[in-house]
């Protein structure tokens, strides 16, 4: 398949290994992946701050670089959620459609249409806390989130329990929100990063080396807030362990 | 003092936690309850958000204040936490929980797309059972309505159950202004009262106070021992000092929980047994009620009966829950029906469905935010998850801040029992205040510039080059000052040697 990949702005400034391991898993597989250069953001920092006018100019950016792919993948849950489900400061034509219906977030990529069973050049042998954002929680439904009566299901888990190795632990509050929230995390920055030491706390606790997350931007609010009260953890992308990092 | 069961607050109890239960049968206290206080000097309690007039409400200053309390915090965030735990093993003993949800959504659906004829209905079987029934457009409305029912009969004091109506309706206050005492006797509530604070949270009011806090408030009001914060001791303490009130007030007040269209009559659901004592000591009954409480008939009440306290404290019904359908022989009840915004808010079509609330503050014991902010931190009678998308309804321009009071994390829309798609209400009002300009003019201009940045390819990535530098090379201490809120309490990004950009360019070149 031809595959666009979508770096998020914030990834492509701060965790370029986390695009480089999206796009060499995604090349694992046998796709043809290609990186459209002039690509910079989807639009969601201006739209979850209300200001969905000053997106239009970003969002159709963003559709004339990943028209026409079989699918466009991305390493971030929130920017998926925002193109498929809110991406709508632009005239909804045929074209922003299909862009929209063929945007995927990588783990329910590998998940749902890759069908990924075996990751045998994988290898993490560390106790890591999974960290499902909400974005990927409860908007692409990731797994099954602790307020609904469902039975339990996590693609993520499904995908790094074959990874040999791994073992998962698990903190009390397993899918409390870690306050990033995006422009959240500087406007309201008191009770953002307070609820971002207490999700630290909260895996330190239960005795994992790692957080792992499909999410970079959760990580990254996380690390600084474990880095500021002296929380020794370390901060990986889902991706990275999928395609092989060793720690 | 004995600290038998019965005297504790219901609150404290956990009617469905087998570990909670004594070896002799009894129940345990709350955690907090119990135990010893852990400094001489009691932290003294975070107040609320800073009101000035229709100045803008600045929830996030007055949650830092609540975050420096870290007792109170520390409280206010494992008390709400431990709700949610229960709510959820609640949950998990209904099968057919997730289509109770969306029955009670649907039956609430149903009510508000007719509600004129349930109103009527409503109306015309109450009048038949002898009660007298009132329309109020606003809350001043509903104010004088009342005041008038009191001045006929002469009554100088009234006791109330709790009512979020009233509270919306600044009751209390008009009262006081007109000379009649109004007596809360909601535990909870009347701490509240008697400390001149509103309530912090729509279930448990006064959450947000240690007992610490309580035994200075009752030392100050009622006389209790100042340095005696047993919780046994204050309960009774209250009691003993409002009994009397209640055994000689002139009249009642209630809330209404439910209002039946088809038998006419109203439902309170309390924990405590206060709206019972409201509505039966005196020979007066007054139930305020807001037009979105009505459900069409009986027996739907039993699916918002299995859901609301499951939801609200996680235990499976309240202790009381009280059908009110007439007056007593010799004496009055009048029925207060209440707009004050409801039918504006029911033709807002991304909005409506908020009127679907029962009141239950699941919202808020889930929401993260909420939890380590303090109810009385967004500054408006409805807090919470819930309180973000009301409060505007009320004053776009005074609550303007409120939405933006959330990490858009989606747990309080799960844990909703009539199913209100919360959090994308809330994004859904961030859009309407930017349209209809009421967001600082700085937040304006950043989003303006970063939408411009943000659509075209050549001047941002000379911009992320630029910031990669800066990030880089900056001395800490011009990153760590007063205007880098990301930098104040956590540590900056660590930027890479290169962008994924130039990665690319350098390994992959050969590609389009």
């Amino acid at each position: 398949m031809r595959i666009g990949l979508f770096v998020p702005c914030y990834i492509d400034a701060f965790f370029p290994e986390v695009g480089i391991a999206t796009l060499e898993l995604l090349e694992r597989f046998g796709h043809e992946v290609v990186y459209p250069r002039d690509q910079t953001c989807c639009g969601q920092p201006m739209a979850n701050s209300g200001f969905n006018a000053e997106c239009a100019d970003t969002e159709a950016l963003f559709v004339r670089n990943f028209s026409g792919f079989d699918y466009v993948v991305a390493p971030s849950g929130s920017c998926v959620h925002h193109v498929r489900a809110n991406l709508d400061a632009i005239e909804q034509t045929l074209e922003v459609k299909e862009v929209r219906a063929r945007t995927f977030e990588v783990v329910e990529f590998l998940h749902d249409i890759q069908k990924a069973d075996a990751f045998p050049w994988a290898k993490f042998p560390h106790r890591v806390g999974l960290h499902n954002s909400c974005g990927t929680l409860r908007q692409l439904k990731h797994a099954a989130p602790s307020e609904l009566h469902e039975p339990f299901f996590s693609k993520p888990m499904d995908l790094l329990s074959k990874v040999e190795g791994i073992q998962f632990v698990t903190p009390a509050r397993p899918d409390e929100c870690c306050g990033f929230g995006g422009t959240f995390s500087v406007f309201e920055e008191v009770v953002s990063t307070k609820m971002g030491y207490d999700k630290v706390s909260d895996h330190a606790r239960a005795g994992a080396e790692y957080i792992v997350s499909a999410d970079s931007s959760c990580l990254m609010h996380q690390q600084g807030c474990a880095e500021r009260i002296g929380v020794p953890m370390k901060f990986i992308h889902i991706a990275q362990i999928l395609n092989g990092a060793s720690a | 003092m004995s600290a038998s069961p019965a005297m504790l607050h219901p609150e404290l109890l956990a009617p469905d936690d087998a570990e909670s239960i004594h070896r002799n049968g009894r129940r345990l206290d709350h955690a907090e309850g119990v135990s010893k206080p852990l400094r001489a000097k009691p932290e003294p309690q975070p107040r609320g958000a800073k009101v000035h007039g229709n100045r803008p409400i600045d929830q996030a200053e007055a949650a830092a204040r609540f975050i420096a309390a870290p007792e109170h915090e520390k409280m206010h965030d494992e008390r709400l936490w431990d709700l949610r735990q229960k709510r959820d093993r609640q949950m998990h003993g209904i099968p057919e929980w997730e289509e109770l949800r969306s029955l009670a959504s649907a039956i609430k659906a149903h009510t508000l797309t007719n509600l004129d004829e349930y109103l009527d209905q409503f109306e015309a079987n109450a009048r038949s059972n002898g009660v007298v029934v009132h329309w109020a457009r606003d809350a001043a409305e509903h104010n004088r309505i009342v005041h008038g029912i009191l001045k006929d009969h002469g009554a100088k004091s009234l006791i109330k159950s709790k009512s979020m109506l009233t509270e919306e309706c600044g009751f209390r206050p008009y009262m006081a202004a007109v000379g009649i005492e109004v007596i809360e006797t909601d535990l909870g509530e009347r701490i509240q009262q008697l400390d001149h604070e509103d309530p912090s949270h729509i279930v448990v009011p006064a959450v947000h106070k240690l007992r610490t806090d309580v035994a200075q408030v009752f030392a100050r009001t009622i006389g209790t021992d100042p340095d005696n914060s047993n919780v046994h001791y204050l309960a009774e303490s209250q009691r003993e000092a409002t009994r009397p009130l209640i055994l000689a007030a002139d009249a009642g007040m209630t809330g209404c929980n439910f209002a039946v269209a088809e038998t006419g009559s109203v439902v309170v659901c309390t924990n405590e047994g206060n709206a019972d004592l409201s509505a039966n000591v005196p020979k007066l009954h007054i139930a305020s009620i807001g037009i979105e409480k009505i459900i069409p008939r009986l027996e739907h009440l039993a699916v918002f009966v299995r859901l609301l306290s499951r939801s609200a404290l996680g235990s499976p019904v309240t202790q009381y829950t009280s059908h009110f359908r007439g007056p007593h022989e010799g004496g009055e009840m009048h029925f207060v029906l209440v707009d004050n915004g409801r039918s504006a808010r029911l033709g807002m079509a991304e909005f409506w469905t908020s009127l679907k609330c029962i009141r239950c503050g699941a919202c808020m014991n889930t929401c993260p935010v909420y939890r380590r902010s303090g109810g009385l931190s967004y500054g408006a009678t409805y807090s919470g998850p819930i309180g973000l998308i009301i409060d505007p309804t009320f004053n776009r321009h005074k609550y303007t801040n409120l939405p933006f009071a959330s990490t858009l994390n989606g747990s309080c829309t799960n844990v909703c029992p009539v199913k209100i798609n919360i959090h994308e209400q809330i994004y859904a009002w961030r859009r309407e205040l930017v349209k209809q300009h009421e967001t600082p003019f700085v937040k304006k201009a950043l989003m303006k510039t970063m939408g411009e940045l943000l659509s075209r390819p050549a001047a941002y990535r000379a911009a992320i080059a630029a910031a990669d530098v800066a990030l880089a090379h900056l001395p800490r201490f011009v990153i760590y000052n007063g205007l880098n809120a990301w930098g104040k309490h956590r540590e900056m990004m660590h930027p890479p040697k290169q962008t994924f950009h130039s990665w690319y360019h350098a390994n992959r070149g050969d590609k389009r």
